[in-house]
């Protein structure tokens, strides 16, 4: 059993969510402000990772990844080879699956709403004229 | 009036399950029970690729029972409440899925294609109520349910669990907006002859043009014939009975109260040639 002390937003979440404020045409990715930021070992599952990579916005993660000011240099396209790379798929399940973020927001590229990140869950609930 | 008491005639969601409502999903260990019970039902039904890791969803996921039965089936899942109190009680327990506060019916919001499946435990019958002056049902429930489909890969299933509608009108507002969605499928009914083990499930499939629905248990339709001819032979043999029932505590009584109790999936002891007889007077 692994243990993590947090419910936490980690990137893969962050690369499937979307802001669906009313109106709002593309409003994909959010941008992160991250306040707080943790790592987190977690089981690599290869088959996992691989039969992600076709659904993952890829420059959308290479974004966050930025955007956090994370070091760790992903390379800046999919290798064609993904299915049996395995430094490649490791480097993508430490991006997607154990960089955490605890607080801070998403911002809304298109319409500027903050969706505020507290105790690492995402708050997407609308005021009612956001619908 | 047994509908006075459901949670969802009470309160909405995200005032229900405050921090006392909340933490009965930590201690109460019939509740977890019944919940992990219907959790592994609904996830059998999503009829997933064996040995192959999921990306699934949780609506309505409360404090992580149903996403620990994902878990340890070795799928990774996001979970969607409106309840604060009970995802902090989901981080209290340390689930290993991502939470989002979000209100299904202001829709999902995951990009297209996300997600090899779908469930809900005891989620949707909310999303019926007007809980606001705003709140339209019909609205909220369309929204839920054409974004839902669009965030789903196509092929895959949503199961949604133990609707128990509070009236017929109730499941056909719910099936009509599905199907409004795009969805195909329908309910399936597990245990219909028990009113204790019956359970019943929204199964709706995602870009199947005639899906066939999975068979549900404790119907089995030989069992059924069986019984039929077998009534019929009863009634004949006995005849004279006027209401065709046996006389109580008789060893005909006690075998039919069995199979009655079978056909509900309840355990029940075989019968044997000591079945209903008598214990001798012992001194």
């Amino acid at each position: 059993m692994r243990l993590s002390a947090f419910v936490r937003m980690r990137l893969i979440t962050h690369n499937m969510l979307t802001s669906h404020v009313k109106g709002v045409k593309n409003g994909y990715p959010l941008v992160i402000k991250a306040e707080d930021i943790k790592e987190q070992e977690t089981d690599f599952n290869p088959d996992f990772i691989s039969r992600m990579i076709t659904r993952i916005e890829w420059p959308a993660l290479t974004k966050a990844m930025e955007m956090i000011g994370h070091t760790d240099q992903l390379p800046e396209e999919v290798p064609k080879d993904y299915e049996t790379n395995n430094d490649f798929l490791k480097q993508a399940h430490h991006a997607l699956m154990e960089i955490e973020v605890i607080t801070g927001s998403l911002t809304c590229p298109e319409s500027g709403r903050e969706f505020p990140i507290a105790n690492g869950i995402p708050n997407m609930l609308l005021n009612e004229d956001e619908v | 009036n047994m509908s006075k008491n459901r949670p969802e005639s009470r309160a909405p969601p995200d005032i229900f399950y405050d921090q006392k409502e909340a933490q009965k999903y930590t201690s109460n260990s019939r509740m977890i029970d019944i919940q992990t019970e219907m959790s592994e039902r609904a996830i059998e039904l999503l009829n997933l690729p064996e040995d192959t890791p999921c990306m699934l969803l949780d609506v309505g996921c409360g404090s992580g029972l149903s996403g620990e039965c994902l878990t340890e089936q070795g799928h990774i899942w996001i979970g969607m409440d409106i309840s604060s109190a009970m995802l902090d009680v989901a981080r209290e327990r340390e689930v290993e899925g991502d939470v989002v506060l979000s209100d299904a019916g202001q829709g999902v919001s995951f990009r297209p294609g996300t997600f090899d499946g779908v469930i809900s435990i005891s989620a949707l019958q909310w999303l019926c109520n007007a809980d606001k002056k705003y709140h339209n049902p019909v609205k909220r429930l369309y929204k839920f349910f054409s974004t839902l489909y669009a965030a789903m890969k196509h092929g895959s299933r949503a199961v949604f669990q133990q609707l128990y509608p509070e009236s017929p009108q109730q499941l056909e507002l719910i099936t009509t907006q599905a199907i409004r969605s795009g969805f195909g499928g329908g309910v399936v009914v597990d245990f219909p002859n028990s009113t204790k083990a019956k359970k019943i499930f929204l199964c709706l499939f995602c870009g199947v043009a005639s899906p066939t629905l999975p068979k549900a248990l404790g119907t089995e339709e030989e069992a059924k014939k069986k019984r039929q001819i077998k009534y019929v032979k009863e009634r004949e043999q006995r005849g004279s009975d006027k209401r065709n029932k046996s006389i109580k505590k008789s060893r005909d009584w006690i075998i039919e109260k069995k199979e009655r109790r079978k056909r509900q999936g309840k355990e029940v002891s075989i019968n044997t040639k000591y079945t209903g007889r008598k214990r001798k007077p012992r001194f």
